[in-house]
């Protein structure tokens, strides 16, 4: 039974616009799910759809997100934020603009286990000593006290993992979460977010634009083009053989530098045609 | 092959705002610990490193929109090192720039046509206007988008603009610093196998700094591998990827995650 069932979610702009169109997908406890696409084609906007923090311009017009069986539209807007509060989570793209600079790192992660779960403060605070030992930061009571700047991106990016699993959530959100480290620290962090998924056995939905962090973290994953699911597929299968040929041509853009005799192809006007007009074809179904 | 750049145990050190006390100077943090390398005409040059490498330093003394601290910079056989702005001001023409983020190096009041024209009009070029027109047509963007404004245009468009506005110069040299880290595969590929094509065609000498060494393997003929303001390894591209010598460029390859579920990660 999966933890997060999403059905023909459909997020549109004030104005009508269409964000989202008809999206589908799932993730099970344990699972890793990769949502990958260019800019622009929905991803985040899922992620936000599910916490429920998309701005204000733009809101949920259909479908249905289910969390653990129960309809987060169905429910009234405190219940359902105490819901998602409860279980779920976000680990954000930007480690700087998603800490406060001018506070102190362990108030940021206790805070919430406090004002919103109702925990004691020393219980939170011996919690979060736990947790930022477990994200193998070497002096946590330091780190407590440090305000963000005096830390690395890296450090950043550990303290928000920990913040994320603090109050054992069922889901979490991972939006890009390494795209703004360089590629030995990104390593470290991947590796880092994986293990503790494992070890908590938590659901994770892990918004990206590269293929090659998909093939490292996931097990399925979502492609989407225009806020349209293009191909879902297992991991393993995706890489061997993609289905849709969006996303063969996705994967024929990306260069790697194992194969530097491949010339590098930008997606092809046709595919983009076609896969536009499945797009037109999906927005006459919906009218 | 003559070299186009010659630089000799470059340093650069910058005022350290981090530790500057309330009254007084900054102290120096040295960047650039001293470099000496080579750009030979027509080559493609890598430049790859962490972030704090360096890097992008490395590109603006190059440039000399930072004065070197010690060591010295020659192109064409000028020495440019402490060079004054006006002493400067002819040879800048011939070293063109291309930046990271074409949202804020296009002026956004300005159309595509007059942000090209810019620099040509300051240099004293005649018949813009028509090698407005041609820089367009090299970077293949319609003529017609010199009246469209930079929030009009796709992203990949957009660093096109940057590119034309770079060769409508006629440079011999371009540094192009983290130009596709901002684009999505797809135009990334087509921003790629455009300057490939570019350099070939118009005989450019190119700078390419990228924390990327697949997008390196595929563009540049030599590699410059920056760790803590040092060259560990400056090789030819085939050679470094087939057999890399310091430590630090294999702990970079090793990190890369291949689009590969079979790739060893360890």
């Amino acid at each position: 039974m999966s933890y997060l069932t999403i059905r023909d979610l459909e997020v549109r702009l004030k104005d009508g616009g269409r964000l989202l169109r008809r999206v589908s997908l799932s993730v099970a406890a344990g699972e890793v799910r990769g949502l990958v696409g260019e800019s622009g084609a929905g991803k985040s906007m899922i992620g936000k759809a599910i916490l429920g923090i998309l701005p204000r311009s733009v809101a949920v017009t259909g479908g249905e997100i289910l969390l653990d069986g129960v309809d987060l539209q169905g429910l009234a807007p405190a219940e359902r934020r105490r819901r998602i509060g409860a279980t779920c989570a976000l680990i954000p793209q930007d480690p700087l603009t998603a800490l406060n600079p001018s506070h102190r790192v362990g108030p940021q992660i206790t805070d919430r286990l406090v004002d919103i779960l109702g925990w004691e403060r020393k219980r939170a605070e011996a919690r979060a000593r736990e947790l930022l030992a477990e994200v193998h930061i070497p002096d946590p009571e330091r780190v407590m006290r440090a305000y963000p700047h005096e830390l690395s991106g890296g450090m950043r990016q550990r303290i928000l993992i920990a913040s994320a699993f603090a109050a054992e959530p069922k889901l979490i959100v991972a939006d890009e979460p390494t795209t703004a480290l360089d590629v030995t620290v990104q390593k470290q962090i991947l590796k880092l977010i994986k293990e503790m998924q494992e070890r908590h056995g938590t659901a994770l939905l892990f918004v990206t634009h590269d293929l090659g962090v998909v093939s490292k973290v996931c097990q399925s994953l979502t492609v989407l083009y225009a806020g349209m699911v293009v191909e879902d597929t297992d991991v393993r299968s995706f890489f061997r053989a993609p289905g849709h040929a969006y996303s063969r041509a996705l994967l024929a853009a990306t260069p790697k530098y194992t194969d530097p005799a491949a010339s590098l192809t930008p997606v092809p006007e046709a595919v983009i045609a076609a896969v536009r007009a499945e797009v037109a074809a999906t927005d006459r179904g919906a009218a | 092959m003559s070299a186009l750049y010659e630089v000799e145990d470059l340093r650069l050190s910058l005022a350290d705002m981090t530790k500057k006390p309330l009254f007084g100077a900054a102290p120096r943090l040295e960047i650039l610990k001293g470099m000496s390398f080579t750009i030979p005409r027509g080559a493609v040059m890598g430049i790859v490193g962490g972030s704090g490498s360096g890097k992008s330093t490395l590109g603006r003394a190059l440039v000399r929109l930072l004065e070197p601290s010690a060591g010295s910079v020659r192109f064409g056989g000028t020495d440019i090192t402490h060079l004054g702005e006006a002493e400067l001001r002819p040879l800048r023409r011939r070293f063109q720039m291309i930046f990271q983020d074409p949202m804020s190096s296009l002026n956004p009041r300005h159309t595509v046509g007059t942000i090209i024209a810019e620099p040509m009009r300051l240099h004293g070029f005649d018949d813009v206007a028509g090698r407005v027109g041609r820089a367009l047509d090299h970077v293949g963007l319609p003529r017609g988008f010199s009246a469209r404004y930079p929030h009009e245009l796709s992203g990949g468009q957009r660093q096109r603009v940057g590119i034309a506005r770079a060769i409508a110069l006629e440079p011999e040299f371009i540094l192009a610093d983290e130009i596709v880290s901002g684009l999505d595969v797809s135009s990334q590929a087509q921003v790629l196998n455009l300057l490939e094509g570019l350099v070939r065609e118009l005989g450019l000498t190119l700078a390419f700094i990228s924390h990327d060494l697949s997008v390196i393997r595929r563009l540049c003929s030599r590699v410059l591998v920056l760790h803590h303001g040092l060259i560990v390894e400056d090789r030819e591209t085939a050679a470094l990827f087939a057999d890399p010598q310091a430590a630090y460029t294999r702990e970079l390859l090793e990190a890369i995650p291949l689009p590969d579920p079979d790739q060893v990660w360890a």
